[in-house]
């Protein structure tokens, strides 16, 4: 227990960098997933080809190997520098690894939840004189982002527990954090343990309680 | 599925405007690439001595097939352990039993919300507290994916127990078979061919989770590439191409599997 009170501050402080890290990795992901969605299903070849790859590549490739891939060569190779100071590059580079990854997951997520959608639904708007830009963004996608709120839920959770992996880019967060307590503090590895286990909890189980709730409030009923 | 009704069929001035997009989207595509290249030849990744390593039999035989026999080896002992462990815990969330169920639905959503890093990292560096010997690396691998994955396969396998049709567990009943009789040759079986697609998803999530191993020093396949190859020969951007397309292939090919199964279980 000791250990955990003494090193509180620096606890919280990894923390926040996890929550940090969620919240703008999950933000960049929804934007970009959502682009990769309406790709997949564009009137143009070309972009579905395109986001077909990306899809298949990212979902396919372990998160390991996409944040050393960022580090090494979009920071070290493609020297992309966004900002002087090195943490914070460190962690701009982690959140472009995790939003790739994430972001093939909500494309996944978000395809299968326009196919919930009635054909009707855009027969209708494109009756009405909707192309196909806005058939998708005021009919059809919100649909079916209503539709996926509860899968969409897991990614996100699951977003915030890969953060831990933004230590092979150097980010300091919960893990880095939990690995140097357990080297000093050896003898007290399980409350060490318990004690970060129970801070993902303490993250991950509001966001499911709420993504459940949000499921059903949202669900368009049919 | 296609997505057709999504849009009209182009018109001939439509046809000439996507024919116009898909030219941009070729010139934005080939501008991204280029760019790259650029940067990359730059910094020399693109010099031959950098690639040819991965063409040599003997780079093969010291780097990427042990590499690949590791993260194999992981993946297997952490597919047959999670199987078990998702078995047994699934189970005893169905439990009638209220001292069983609770708890077991406690370590199961305990396992699933700590990150599987965290868990490899308590059984790699608090082994020695806990049971007095350093266990190694494989093991805490194997340790977490087993835990972790072990707990998303009970929620599937539950899931597909509460998906059948009651009158499967009343016939069983009917026909004289006990509670663990109908659970094992009645229920379980319906259940795991209905959600072998999912289960296969959940192994190609474990499969590339192995590749954590390489933080706590394991030699799987990113470790050899990354650490061996690119190490050796400075070539860390052909490494990690390579490595990547052999996760991708594998990881189709069991995408394929899953496809297929589910395409057979829902003909039957």
């Amino acid at each position: 227990m000791q250990a955990l009170l003494t090193e509180g501050g620096t606890i919280l402080a990894a923390f926040w960098m996890t929550v940090r890290l969620a919240a703008v990795s999950a933000l960049g992901s929804l934007v970009l997933g959502t682009l990769l969605t309406a790709m997949r299903v564009a009137p143009l070849a070309s972009l579905r080809a395109t986001a077909t790859v990306y899809v298949t590549v990212a979902r396919n490739t372990p998160l390991t190997l996409v944040l050393l891939f960022t580090g090494l060569g979009i920071g070290a190779n493609l020297g992309l520098e966004l900002s002087d100071d090195i943490a914070t590059n460190n962690f701009w580079l982690a959140v472009i690894g995790l939003t790739a990854y994430t972001s093939a997951f909500v494309c996944e997520a978000l395809r299968s939840g326009l196919n919930t959608v009635p054909v009707g639904q855009a027969e209708a708007a494109r009756s009405l004189g909707l192309g196909f830009v806005k058939t998708l963004a005021l009919i059809t996608l919100p649909q079916a982002f209503r539709a996926v709120v509860a899968p969409l839920g897991s990614i996100l959770i699951a977003l915030t527990k890969n953060t831990t992996i933004a230590l092979v880019v150097g980010v300091a967060e919960a893990s880095v954090r939990m690995r140097e307590l357990i080297e000093t503090y050896g003898d007290q590895v399980i409350e060490i343990f318990l004690g970060f286990a129970a801070g993902f909890v303490v993250l991950c189980l509001p966001m499911g309680l709420l993504f459940g709730w949000l499921s059903k409030r949202m669900a368009v009923a049919r | 599925m296609t997505y057709a009704n999504l849009y009209e069929r182009p018109g001939p001035r439509g046809v000439r405007r996507n024919r116009l997009l898909t030219a941009l989207v070729a010139a934005a595509l080939l501008a991204v690439a280029a760019f790259v290249y650029v940067r990359f030849d730059e910094k020399g990744q693109w010099a031959a001595e950098k690639w040819t390593p991965l063409l040599r039999a003997d780079v093969w035989a010291t780097f990427i097939l042990p590499g690949l026999a590791g993260t194999l080896a992981a993946a297997v002992a952490g597919v047959v352990l999670a199987a078990l462990f998702g078995l047994v815990f699934a189970v005893a969330r169905l439990s009638e039993h209220r001292w069983i169920r609770v708890p077991a639905a406690m370590v199961v959503e305990f396992f699933r919300s700590v990150p599987l890093l965290l868990l490899i990292f308590f059984a790699f560096f608090g082994s020695f507290v806990l049971i007095g010997v350093n266990i190694s690396a494989f093991a805490a691998v194997v340790f977490g994916l087993t835990l972790y994955n072990g707990s998303v396969i009970a929620e599937i396998v539950r899931a597909g127990v509460l998906s059948l049709p009651k009158g499967q567990r009343e016939a069983a009943y009917a026909v004289g078979m006990r509670k663990g009789q109908v659970m094992r040759l009645v229920l379980l079986p319906q259940a795991v061919k209905a959600m072998l697609p999912a289960l296969i998803s959940q192994f190609v999530v474990l499969l590339k989770d192995s590749a954590l191993g390489l933080i706590v020093g394991y030699d799987e396949l990113v470790d050899r590439g990354l650490n061996g190859i690119a190490a050796n020969f400075s070539n860390v951007i052909p490494a990690a191409v390579l490595i990547a397309a052999i996760f991708i292939l594998i990881n189709m090919g069991l995408d394929r599997l899953a496809h297929r199964l589910g395409a057979s279980s829902r003909r039957s």
